[in-house]
């Protein structure tokens, strides 16, 4: 039961890292790169909650959230695609502007600084009296369509890389646009693609957290975009690595969780774990992360 | 240089900071007429609240000083071709190392003694943050991007447990307060500024400025890292230890922002304290960005920016305060393409002109 619960709570925090990271990966081999999974995150769940509140349905909130979460995407791809404008800035100031802007209309809709009213979320099998804290009732918490999409990312986001002509056309801007370009590939339509894309797939993460929350609060996401984007680098861009690394920061995350009460290790020193192992990476002191070679040039 | 080019420059340099501050305030107009308010109104408040009295003054040089710092941080990275995104856990380790530099003295510690100590503390504790990506950077070439974004959660974790499970007073997240090493307030030489927090530091900011001016366009290493940010081949080609140039711009930048910690530490709350940095790293990126990475521009970006920050306090009686956040955020969007498109613009029209 304690093994099952573990594993549960691991699943459930893993899947924000598995959706935005899946988005990550895919916006990366491209050549954009990718600081601004948090902001899209972050709009994506207050969007969420905007749309479950006030169509007061889970899908509306999925729907609205995506809607949201690829409009920041394509601010993202409009600046540093369409007017080449410095990656890295533009990532950052995306994650302010993702702040403010959801504080902003959170004060304008909801007239509160800190949190939504409570939004409906996607509850599928809700368990009751005896059963509330059996086994039936952990695993249940897992039957959300998010959860399962989670799942799926990282492998799907493969495939796609793997097989199809697009994979193929996004690898190649991301690591010679010119030879891409060359062969007839537009570069800046199959970059403009692939951040839609993952505007849309980093979306989810955020939709799940307002859904599964049942609200949104300032600065919901907290850093777990920056998590993600730590799973890709430590995962050295290729998906079944960064889904191991989602996994496994979860996992670590769980494991404070539920030894808090023992006082091991504090939590500051778990919370730091994904960020030193992606700087230990970095340095290539075990097997050397090496990024896209495109990644973060314009293209011509 | 042609006066016609020297012209251009001056476009290319100011233009687009000033197309960027244009397109946030029509911004600014729309989110102000999505709440309901009259812009004109809401600009009139926000002069009121900041310029047009001493304490918002006051408020606003205060602000400006932290910012000057976190913007020659960011400044001086970009001059050698680096993006110093950690400047806020710089500035926090800074703080840090001020308050402990200030614990470990004891108490009546004359100030020309002090002072001095406290500030090599502040500029260590920022310089071994900003030691981290370059050491990194100039062994194993890992993006100091990435490195300084990871490392600014490493250090502010590492604070947070050090301050909670160590040097916690009481209820708070806070240190005891320093022994020795306060600086004087502006109120206390004009008693007007009463209430602000606004103090000595700001001279040392202006020194500070002038000092990193000097550095890069008065001295050989400054020569070497400029020409290194520019065309780092050509740097390694002419002689140049390109490694050594970016370990030493990151370490530097690490200090500069590090020595931001003294305006809260010794001359606002005498204490080191769980969050003081409150973004100020990250608003370095803007500062930087519209000052033109400039020694002379960051303190005058410093200024606007502290200004709409403080000008956001002033008007959330009728707008909510979160507004400066997104305007911000546009200037940087704006700037970041408004350069390359004007830099673009100016370039056809000069051909256009030599046709």
């Amino acid at each position: 039961m304690i093994i099952l619960a573990f594993f549960v709570q691991t699943l459930r925090i893993a899947t924000p890292y598995l959706l935005a990271a899946s988005g990550g990966v895919l916006c990366e081999r491209a050549g954009i790169i990718a600081l601004t999974l948090e902001g899209w995150m972050l709009t994506s769940a207050f969007c969420a909650a905007l749309g479950s509140f006030y169509a007061q349905s889970a899908w509306v909130g999925l729907l609205a959230g995506i809607a949201g979460g690829v409009a920041a995407a394509a601010l993202h791809a409009l600046a540093s695609i369409r007017y080449r404008a410095n990656q890295v800035v533009v990532g950052i100031a995306i994650n302010l502007l993702a702040i403010g802007t959801t504080r902003f209309f959170l004060r304008l809709a909801f007239d509160s600084s800190s949190n939504s009213p409570r939004v409906s979320g996607f509850d599928w099998y809700v368990t009751s009296g005896d059963s509330a804290s059996g086994p039936v009732a952990v695993l249940a918490s897992l039957a959300n369509p998010l959860v399962i999409a989670g799942l799926l990312s990282l492998p799907a986001v493969a495939w796609v890389l793997g097989n199809l002509p697009f994979g193929l056309r996004v690898r190649a801007v991301g690591e010679k646009p010119e030879a891409a370009e060359s062969l007839g590939v537009g570069p800046s339509r199959v970059r403009w693609a692939a951040v839609l894309a993952a505007g849309a797939l980093t979306s989810l993460g955020g939709v799940y957290l307002a859904l599964d929350q049942h609200q949104f609060t300032d600065n919901m996401t907290a850093g777990r975009g920056f998590i993600a984007l730590a799973a890709v680098i430590f995962g050295n861009w290729r998906p079944t690595r960064v889904a191991v690394a989602c996994v496994l920061f979860a996992a670590a995350e769980t494991l404070q969780i539920q030894l808090q009460g023992l006082q091991l290790i504090p939590s500051q020193f778990v919370e730091m774990i994904p960020y030193v192992l992606t700087i230990v990476a970095l340095a290539g002191v075990v097997g050397r992360a090496v990024p896209p070679a495109a990644l973060g040039k314009p293209t011509a | 240089m042609s006066s016609n080019a020297t012209a251009g420059g001056l476009a290319t340099t100011w233009l687009a900071p000033l197309v960027a501050l244009l397109i946030a305030a029509i911004v600014g107009d729309v989110l102000i007429l999505s709440f309901g308010q009259a812009p004109g109104e809401v600009y009139r408040l926000l002069i009121q609240g900041t310029w047009a009295n001493p304490y918002g003054l006051g408020q606003v040089l205060y602000k400006a000083t932290t910012l000057t710092f976190t913007g020659l941080a960011v400044a001086l990275g970009l001059r050698a071709g680096l993006f110093n995104i950690g400047a806020e856990g710089q500035l926090a380790a800074g703080g840090f190392g001020a308050a402990m530099a200030g614990l470990l003295l004891p108490a009546g510690t004359p100030a020309l003694l002090a002072v001095p100590f406290c500030l090599i503390g502040a500029a260590l504790g920022g310089g071994v943050v900003g030691a981290v990506p370059g050491v990194l950077k100039a062994k194993f070439g890992a993006s100091e991007v990435i490195v300084t974004i990871m490392l600014n959660f490493v250090v502010l974790a590492f604070l947070n447990w050090i301050v909670a499970a160590k040097m916690h007073v009481g209820e708070s997240l806070h240190t005891p307060p320093i022994n020795a090493g306060a600086l004087p307030r502006l109120s206390d030489v004009a008693p007007a500024f009463h209430g602000s927090a606004a103090n000595a530091t700001i001279i040392l900011a202006m020194v500070t400025a002038l000092a990193v001016g000097w550095f890069l366009f008065r001295t050989r290493a400054g020569y070497d890292l400029r020409a290194t940010g520019l065309q780092p081949d050509a740097a390694e080609y002419g002689g140049v230890s390109v490694g050594r140039v970016h370990f030493r711009a990151l370490t530097m930048a690490g200090a500069l922002a590090g020595l931001g910690g003294v305006n809260y530490v010794l001359g606002y709350k005498q204490y080191y304290e769980e969050g003081f940095a409150a973004g100020a790293g990250f608003l370095g990126i803007a500062v930087a960005l519209v000052g033109r990475n400039h020694p002379a521009g960051v303190p005058l970006a410093a200024l606007l920016f502290a200004t709409i920050s403080q000008g956001g306090l002033a008007v959330n009686a009728i707008v909510p305060k979160q507004m400066v956040e997104v305007l911000t955020a546009v200037v940087i969007i704006a700037v970041a393409v408004t350069v390359p498109e004007v830099q673009r613009l100016v370039g056809s029209v000069r051909r256009k002109v030599a046709a």
